[in-house]
C-alpha cells in the first residue's frame, strides 16, 4: 500500500486504477456475489460430508449394545493386532525414514527426484495396487519372494506381511513431513555447526532432529493413521484371518457383511483412535511445524 | 466503479463458473431421460456366476434391444447386505438359499424364489503344486497353505461342510477336518478371492466350486479328486427383488434364466441343473 493513499479513497497518485477495493466498499460484480456464495457453502457442504457419516456411525448402535460386543474375542484380536503392526509399521517407516527424509532435504540423495518420486508413489497408488504389486514382488513366486524362500522365510499370510503394507502404504506421509521439517531448519545454524567441526551425522543428530522434532511427530502421527486405516493392500498380500492378519479395518468389512453391531464397534473404536492421532497433529500444528514460525518459535 | 475491461473479465469468469457448477445437474437430468428410453436391468450375482450370467445378460440383450443388463458379482452374504441396505436392483441370484432367505426376511424380495442352478465343489492346487498334494487327505499335513472363503460366505460353508464329511474317508478320519482348518491361511469374502490366491501360486490349496475351473485357468491350476458321493450340492436361488426398477423386464430376465435356453448356458458354464423344471 502506497504511504501516499487515501484512506477510504483512491490513492492520489496517478498509475492505473485501483484493482482492490478500498477499504469497507461493498463490489456487487457477479464474480463476487458468486464467490462469496461458495465461500458461504463449501464449509457447510463438507462439514456435511464429513460430519454426516460421523453422526451416523456415533448414533446408529446405542453405547451399551456397542460395550456388549467389547468382549468379542474377534474384535478384541483385531484390536490387538491393529495396535501391534501400526506402531510396528511406524516404527519401520520412522527407522528407514529419518535418513531418506534428510538426504532428500539435503539435496544429497543420489538420483535425487527419482528417488522422491519413488518414494512418494505408494500415495498415488490404489490400495489394492499396492497389495498387488507387493504379491509380485514379495509372494512366493515374486521377485524377491524366491530369494526368501530359499531363506526359509515366506511372507504372505503372515503379520509381518500386514506390517509390509502398512509400512509401504504410509511411508511417505512420514518421510513428506519429515523432508520438510528437516528443510525448514535454518541453514545457518546447520553452517555454524559444520564449522564448528561437526560432521553430517552430527548436523542431523545434534542439529536437525531437535529443532525439527514436532514436524517428525506429526508426520509420525499421520503415518500412524494411514497405518491404522490401511485396508486394500493389507487385504491382498497378507490375507485375511483373525488374529493373524485381520486387523480392524478388515474386521469391519467382514463384520458389515453379517453382524452390523459389530461393526459399529469397530468403526468406532477406529474413529476415537483416528480422533486421538488427530489431537496430537494439531497440537503439533498450533506449535507451528506447518508454516508460519521458524526453529525458535518466532514468525518469519 | 470497476472500469468496463475489468467488469467484462468478472462477466466472463461468473458465466465460465455459472455453467461449470450446472453441467453436473444437466448431464444428471440428460442420463435420466436417457435410461428411461435405454432401460438398465440390475443384476445381483454371486461371484460364482460371473461368465455365465456375463453370457446370459448379453443373450437377453439381443432379444430385448434397447435394454443393458448390469451385473454386479460379489459374495453373496455381501449382496444381501446390500440390498438390506436398500440398494436398488431388478434380480438376485444367491448362491445359497441362506442369504436368500436374509434376503426375503429383510422384505426385499418380490414373490417366491427359485432353484436355477446347481454347483458341486473342488479342491484346487496351483499347476506346479508347490505342496505335492495328490490326495484330498494331505490337506491335514502341517505346514499346507489353505484358502477358503469366510464362513459367512456360502463358499465358505460349503467347504467347511465338505471337509466334516471327508472325515467319513479312510486316512482322513475323526478330526481330520479340525486339523485341515488348523492350515487355513486366509479367509476371502468371495469364491474368486479364492482361486485367484492359488492361481497366484501363493496357496497350496483352496476349495472353490467345480464351476470355477475355467479353460482360461486350464494352465494355473489342477483339481484334487473328492468322492462325488460325499460332495455338497449348492443350490443357486434366483428371485426378482422388490420394487424392482424395470418391473417386467426384471421378471423377464429372471424367466430366462430358468428357461431351456438359460439353463444351456449355464450347463456349458459348469453349473448343474436345478432339480425340478420351473
Amino acid at each position: 500500500m502506497s504511504p501516499d493513499a487515501v484512506p477510504g479513497g483512491a490513492p492520489t497518485v496517478a498509475g492505473p486504477p485501483a484493482l482492490t477495493p478500498p477499504p469497507g466498499a461493498v463490489r456487487a460484480t457477479p464474480l463476487a456475489v458468486l464467490g462469496g456464495a461458495w465461500f458461504a457453502l463449501a464449509p457447510i457442504l463438507l462439514a456435511g460430508l464429513v460430519g454426516l457419516p460421523v453422526v451416523g456411525l456415533l448414533t446408529r448402535v446405542p453405547p451399551a449394545a456397542l460395550l456388549a460386543r467389547l468382549g468379542d474375542g474377534a474384535v478384541r484380536d483385531a484390536l490387538a493386532l491393529s495396535l501391534v503392526t501400526g506402531l510396528a509399521a511406524t516404527a519401520l517407516v520412522v527407522a528407514l525414514g529419518l535418513p531418506v527424509a534428510w538426504l532428500l532435504a539435503r539435496g544429497r540423495m543420489p538420483g535425487g527426484r527419482g528417488v522422491e518420486a519413488l518414494v512418494l508413489l505408494p500415495m498415488v497408488m490404489p490400495p489394492t495396487v499396492a497389495g498387488f504389486a507387493l504379491l509380485m514382488a514379495f509372494g512366493r513366486a515374486g521377485l524377491a519372494g524366491r530369494a526368501l524362500a530359499v531363506a526359509g522365510l515366506s511372507l504372505p499370510f503372515t503379520t509381518a506381511a500386514t506390517v509390509l503394507a502398512q509400512a509401504f502404504m504410509s511411508a511417505p506421509f512420514f518421510i513428506l513431513a519429515a523432508r520438510a521439517g528437516f528443510a525448514a531448519v535454518d541453514p545457518r545454524l546447520l553452517d555454524a555447526a559444520a564449522s564448528l567441526g561437526a560432521g553430517e551425522l552430527g548436523l542431523f543428530a545434534r542439529v536437525a532432529l531437535p529443532l525439527s522434532h514436532r514436524a517428525l511427530l506429526a508426520g509420525a502421527a499421520m503415518c500412524a493413521a494411514r497405518a491404522l486405516g490401511e485396508f486394500g493392500a493389507t487385504i491382498t498380500f497378507a490375507g485375511n484371518l483373525r488374529g493373524v492378519t485381520q486387523t480392524m479395518p478388515l474386521a469391519v468389512y467382514v463384520a458389515m457383511q453379517s453382524d452390523l453391531d459389530t461393526a459399529a464397534l469397530l468403526s468406532v473404536l477406529l474413529l476415537v483412535m483416528a480422533l486421538l492421532l488427530l489431537l496430537g497433529l494439531g497440537a503439533a500444528a498450533r506449535s507451528g511445524v506447518f508454516g508460519g514460525l521458524d526453529a525458535d518459535g518466532r514468525r518469519r | 466503479m470497476a472500469p468496463p475491461w475489468i467488469r467484462a473479465r468478472d462477466a466472463i469468469v461468473a458465466l465460465l463458473v455459472g455453467s461449470a457448477l450446472i453441467q453436473p445437474f444437466s448431464a444428471a437430468a440428460a442420463s435420466h431421460s436417457k435410461s428411461t428410453s435405454a432401460v438398465t436391468v440390475t443384476v445381483f450375482a454371486a461371484a460364482s456366476l460371473t461368465e455365465a450370467f456375463d453370457e446370459l445378460a448379453r443373450d437377453f440383450e439381443t432379444a430385448h434391444p434397447g435394454t443393458t443388463v448390469r451385473c454386479s458379482y460379489a459374495g453373496s452374504q455381501q449382496l444381501a447386505a446390500q440390498l438390506a441396505a436398500g440398494a436398488r436392483a431388478d434380480v438376485f441370484a444367491s448362491a445359497d438359499t441362506r442369504w436368500m432367505s436374509d434376503a426375503v426376511s429383510q422384505g426385499r424380495i418380490d414373490g417366491e424364489p427359485r432353484v436355477f442352478a446347481r454347483n458341486v465343489l473342488a479342491v484346487i492346487v496351483p499347476a506346479a503344486n508347490p505342496a505335492r498334494i495328490d490326495r484330498f487327505q494331505q490337506l491335514a499335513r502341517p505346514g499346507v497353505k489353505l484358502v477358503i472363503c469366510a464362513a459367512s460366505v456360502p463358499a465358505g460353508r460349503y467347504a467347511r461342510e465338505l471337509l466334516s464329511r471327508l472325515e467319513a474317508v479312510p486316512g482322513a478320519g475323526p478330526g481330520w477336518s479340525a486339523k485341515v482348518l488348523a492350515n487355513v491361511v486366509s479367509e476371502e469374502d468371495n469364491v474368486r478371492g479364492v482361486v485367484g490366491k492359488v492361481a497366484l501360486d501363493e496357496a497350496d490349496a483352496g476349495i472353490v466350486y467345480r464351476s470355477d475351473l475355467l479353460a482360461s485357468l486350464r494352465r494355473a491350476v489342477r483339481m484334487v479328486p473328492v468322492p462325488d458321493s460325499l460332495n455338497v450340492v449348492a443350490e443357486y436361488p434366483l428371485a426378482v427383488v422388490k420394487d424392482a426398477p424395470t418391473g417386467a423386464l426384471a421378471r423377464a430376465f429372471a424367466d430366462f434364466v430358468c428357461s431351456a435356453e438359460g439353463q444351456r448356458v449355464l450347463a456349458a458354464h459348469g453349473f448343474r441343473a436345478a432339480l425340478a423344471t420351473p
